[in-house]
């Protein structure tokens, strides 16, 4: 897995397609903000960059979602819904973490009444965490049930379903095999995405666990003919690692993942980096941080 | 109808400062030197009631501004630095600092007189002479100001004035036989000036651009802060380079700074610039309510919330009504850009490291305001913002015995007190017997330049 | 039987590590007489953009350290150079030729223009700050603050000397340095780098890149994260094109200079890479 990561990794990129990659990079990222300082302040100015991350480019494309806690929600619909309105489809989605999150000690109605909470409130897409502690114990099915429960609370009055993405927690499952059985898990209980990392544990994503969740969902697809997104998230800040985690998509999984209904980017300071490498592709001259805005 | 310098007028103009320089005010003593300057600032303290109103009438600003604040501040600037003289061997840079030469100054229209005073007082009392030129829109003062040098019977050729446009400041710039630049303006002609100084001997200082962070934590002095506020961003309709033009609010007292500010705006009176009771005057020109007007529907387009004054406007001339943006993020343009005008955009903090990040996410570093009731935050904060000037608890303060300029790109060098002396002066080298001749340059034309033929024809390139 | 030596492989200093070029470039060193010496990392403009990420990270901590801190971590150097000042001698004599006595007299030169500068940090701002008296009931003190990132192309003998005389007074105030050392003769400069590695300057306050200036200062000039550049050494490249480049982000310039080393410890040497910061604070009616 290590070596394979390791190949993956010393592709070149040319120039051309470099650019190509940052925009890409940028339109896969859920912009995040889980902080237990949030405000609604922080929510409003985040939504901002979302939609417009570099006031000085106008051409720079908006990320794939915005991801909050629950209890934000509603300040992220509001900051996003004029924009939203105008795209016509093209709309940034609004992601809550739900489930007791980070450490997902809760019961399952708590869970449960979390993430039926945050999709009234209008959120597109669930970040729900598996209970880790169940699964090393062996409790397997249990884990099973609870996805499945979660994704009956994602439904919404109209028979809808908000998207469901089960964070496996990679660095606590800690072994590949672990991780390989999870997927499988998610993926059987019903996730539309399966993500590797709350943000909140070290090692957070990294791309050797990311490739073995890419094989899953392409095995997956050749089973069942239906594809399942993969999320990285945490501790992926430079361009450069983006670039890797998209060529491990490209050539793993396939082209067709490249594509925010199928792969997205956890993160809050990688965009910064890629808007820092977009401004020299740019400029010819190396940026700054003066140059890219804070949250 | 006010003449546009040409190439011939700037050669003579220079050509007559290096004259002066030569034969007569490099020859001078300081005590002389200091008793001419003495003698303009009495004549501006004389006169100061017509300059006032040929500054509003010139520029726009309410005359209360340019009679309190403009020319007080002219008067003093001169008195400041009148006193140096005679005393540049306490300067800080040894004894018997020498001057530089000729200086080619370039002055903005928001301040004209008192941009001017700026950039002449210490030229002339380091033993420099010089060539300004006023901004275009705003030359009239200059010229009144010329009237009084005669008046104080300076040598001729000390001072030079010269009018016109960009082409005009390019030519005198570029000039050869310029020792030193100064400027004053926007942060892309810096850039430009900047450009054409490099590989030449000349010494620069750049006063530019800036997005002044006007820092508001919960336990300010509020009524005095909002008249902080108020004056960090609707002094001079908002055309400052210092502005404090992006209000931080802590979160928690967003609400009651904004009610207060509106409350506070309403009773401010727009109008002509003449009557004493105006707080706001008119826009320096249509090109810059253009500029503003832009600016500000950008800001609604991006989703910012516009509130203004709801008074009635002139129906002659160039207005805007003070104007607050709420909602505003740092990724909106109306928080990047310097807008010159009277737009206030408020964005929100949590903590103070919060407060810190966001002022200094700027290219730009000139001024920042801080209000909180607790010296050693305000302190602790001070420390941390990248700023050349800040202001705790007041707003837009300027004084002859204060430095003033920027970090990053609001410019290099200082302007007022020792330091502005400094930009003005070069020191002498010394061995134990004695000087031994003037580091740097005083004669553009025994220097021979580094590699001339490169730099000529970069120059080319270039043009 | 004579003992066959081991040769030293020398690293650019990135980040407080040793290491290669990311390019996986090298060069050839020869000393005064055209032998061969030893092939020396030849840096990448990714080098020099990390050199300056690392800079910028360094830069807080550096500046915000006690001015007396800083002092004493500048003495240091000078006491660990001492003790290696044979190696620095043969290292200087073998690139420059010229004698022993040169060379050693280069080295201790070098050493004593960091006391000289160490005992500067606690003292420059009392010269170069001051309270102001203005009119009105305001308490007005301006003090000099470090620029930050500090691009340095030192290339020229005394090649230890020159490098020395160039980042010591940019560290003063608590600058970070990016440095180029020369290029012909960058040995002892990489040798300096290790001293600065073991003598308690934090990481990435000083990094050192062997390599072709002609080829990397363009980009450390337009690079938009760095605050100044010090071309003192720079007659041999294009230095006026560097300087217009720098321009676009006003960066603060020294241009080349050809007055003797000498003449280089000064406070003015401090100075050119410092703002004045001027603070107005209210005072109360009593």
């Amino acid at each position: 897995m290590e070596q394979r990561a390791a190949a993956l990794s010393t592709r070149s990129i040319k120039t051309s397609s470099k650019v190509l990659a940052l925009d890409k990079i940028i339109e896969l990222i859920d912009l995040t903000t889980l902080e237990g300082a949030d405000t609604p302040g922080k929510v409003r100015s985040l939504a901002t960059k979302a939609i417009q991350p570099d006031p000085s480019d106008r051409g720079t494309p908006h990320v794939a979602a915005l991801c909050v806690y629950g209890d934000m929600v509603p300040y992220a619909v509001d900051a996003l819904r004029d924009f939203n309105r105008s795209r016509n489809g093209d709309a940034i989605q609004i992601a809550a973490v739900a489930t007791a999150f980070p450490s997902g000690r809760a019961s399952l109605e708590v869970k449960c009444a979390d993430t039926a909470e945050a999709v009234a409130a209008g959120a597109d897409e669930i970040d729900m965490v598996i209970d880790r502690g169940a699964f090393l114990s062996g409790r397997h099915e249990e884990v099973f049930e609870q996805i499945r429960t979660v994704k009956e609370a994602c439904q919404r009055p109209d028979g809808s379903y908000a998207h469901l993405k089960v964070i496996l927690e990679t660095g606590e499952l800690s072994t590949y095999d672990n991780v390989h059985k999870a997927s499988w898990l998610a993926i059987l209980a019903g996730a539309d995405f399966i993500k590797t990392s709350t943000g909140k544990v070290v090692p957070a994503a990294t791309l050797p666990m990311t490739l073995l969740m890419l094989e899953v969902v392409r095995d997956w697809y050749r089973l069942t003919s239906k594809r399942v997104g993969v999320k990285p998230a945490g501790g992926i800040r430079s361009s450069k690692d983006a670039i890797r985690y998209l060529v491990a998509v490209a050539e793993t999984a396939g082209e067709a993942w490249l594509h925010p209904s199928l792969f997205r980017f956890g993160a809050s300071s990688l965009l910064d980096d890629v808007l820092l490498q977009r401004q020299r592709m740019k400029t010819g001259h190396y940026s700054g941080p003066d140059y890219v805005t804070i949250d | 109808m006010i003449a546009c310098a040409d190439e011939k007028d700037v050669d003579a103009a220079v050509a007559a400062a290096r004259r002066a320089y030569e034969t007569v005010w490099s020859k001078l003593s300081g005590t002389d030197r200091g008793k001419y300057l003495f003698r303009i600032a009495r004549l501006i303290q004389e006169r100061s009631r017509e300059l006032a109103v040929a500054e509003s009438l010139d520029n726009g600003k309410p005359i209360k501004e340019s009679r309190d604040v403009d020319l007080p501040l002219v008067a003093a600037w001169f008195f400041y630095y009148a006193g140096w003289a005679d005393k540049l061997d306490h300067a800080g840079l040894g004894l018997d600092p020498q001057p530089l030469g000729v200086t080619a100054q370039v002055i903005p229209w928001n301040f004209p007189l008192l941009m001017l005073a700026w950039k002449i007082a210490p030229a002339l009392t380091a033993g420099n002479t010089v060539v300004l030129k006023p901004a275009e829109s705003t030359s009239l003062t200059a010229l009144l100001f010329a009237e009084i040098v005669q008046q104080a019977d300076l040598p001729p050729g000390v001072i030079n004035i010269i009018t016109g446009g960009g082409d005009t400041g390019r030519l005198l710039v570029q000039h050869p036989d310029v020792n030193k630049v100064a400027f004053t303006g926007s942060t892309v002609v810096g850039r430009e000036i900047a450009r054409a100084v490099a590989g030449t001997q000349k010494k620069l200082t750049l006063e530019l651009g800036g997005k002044g962070a006007n820092i508001v934590f919960d336990d300010a002095p509020l009524d005095q802060a909002i008249e902080g506020i108020v004056n960090g961003i609707f002094f001079n309709q908002g055309h400052v380079c210092c502005a404090g033009s992006r209000l931080l609010v802590q979160e928690g007292i967003h609400d009651d700074v904004i009610e207060r500010l509106k409350h506070r705006l309403s009773t401010l009176r727009l109008g002509d610039p003449l009557d004493k009771n105006t707080d706001i005057g008119a826009i320096n020109s249509a090109k810059q309510l253009a500029r503003i007007e832009a600016l500000s529907s950008a800001g609604e387009a991006e989703g910012a919330v516009r509130w203004s004054v709801p008074c009635r406007l002139p129906p002659k001339g160039y207005w805007f009504p003070p104007t607050l943006f709420t909602g505003v993020s740092t990724h909106h343009a109306i928080a990047r850009e310097e807008i010159f005008g009277p737009v206030l955009s408020v964005l929100t903090f949590r903590t103070p490291e919060e407060a810190i990040a966001k002022a200094n996410n700027t290219p730009y570093g000139l001024s920042a305001g801080i209000w909180s009731d607790k010296g050693s935050r305000i302190l602790a904060v001070a420390d941390k913002l990248r700023a050349g000037v800040i202001w705790a608890n007041t707003f837009n303060r300027f004084d002859p015995a204060s430095p003033f300029g920027g970090y990053k790109e609001s410019g290099y060098g200082r302007e007022g007190g020792r330091h502005g002396l400094l930009a003005y002066l070069q020191p002498r080298t010394w061995t134990g017997d004695g000087p031994v001749g003037q580091r740097g340059t005083v004669k553009m034309s025994s220097v021979k330049p580094v590699k001339p033929v490169e730099r000529s024809r970069k120059a080319a390139r270039k043009a | 039987m004579s003992r066959l030596m081991i040769p030293k492989t020398y690293k650019l200093y990135l980040n407080g590590a040793f290491v290669r070029s990311e390019s996986g470039r090298s060069y050839k060193v020869s000393d005064d007489n055209g032998i061969f010496v030893a092939n020396v990392a030849m840096a990448s403009r990714k080098d020099a953009r990390e050199a300056v990420v690392a800079a910028r990270v360094a830069f807080a901590g550096w500046s915000g350290a006690s001015a007396y801190n800083r002092g004493q971590v500048l003495y240091r150097i000078a006491e660990l150079m001492e003790g290696r000042r044979e190696q620095f001698v043969e290292e200087v004599y073998r690139a420059e030729g010229g004698g022993k006595e040169a060379a050693a007299s280069q080295v201790e030169g070098a050493i004593d223009t960091w006391v000289w500068y160490a005992g500067w940090a606690d003292k420059y701002a009392q010269v170069a700050g001051n309270a102001n008296p203005v009119s009105g009931p305001y308490f007005n003190l301006s003090v000099p603050e470090p620029t930050g990132v500090v691009a340095t192309i030192a290339g020229r003998r005394p090649c230890l000397l020159s490098l020395v005389s160039l980042i010591a007074p940019a560290l003063v105030s608590g600058n970070t340095v990016v440095a180029f050392p020369s290029q012909a003769h960058p040995l002892p400069a990489l040798s300096l780098s290790e001293v600065l590695a073991t003598s308690d300057v934090p990481k990435g306050v000083v990094n050192i890149l062997s390599g072709s200036p002609a080829e990397i200062a363009p980009w450390l000039a337009s690079h938009a994260d760095v605050n100044a550049l010090d071309l003192t050494g720079a007659e041999d490249l294009n230095w006026i094109e560097l300087q217009m480049s720098a321009a676009e982000t006003l960066k603060r310039i020294i241009p080349p200079e050809t007055a003797a080393w000498a003449a280089w410890r000064s406070l003015d040497r401090i100075l050119a890479f410092t703002e004045i910061k001027t603070i107005w604070h209210t005072k109360s009616v009593i």
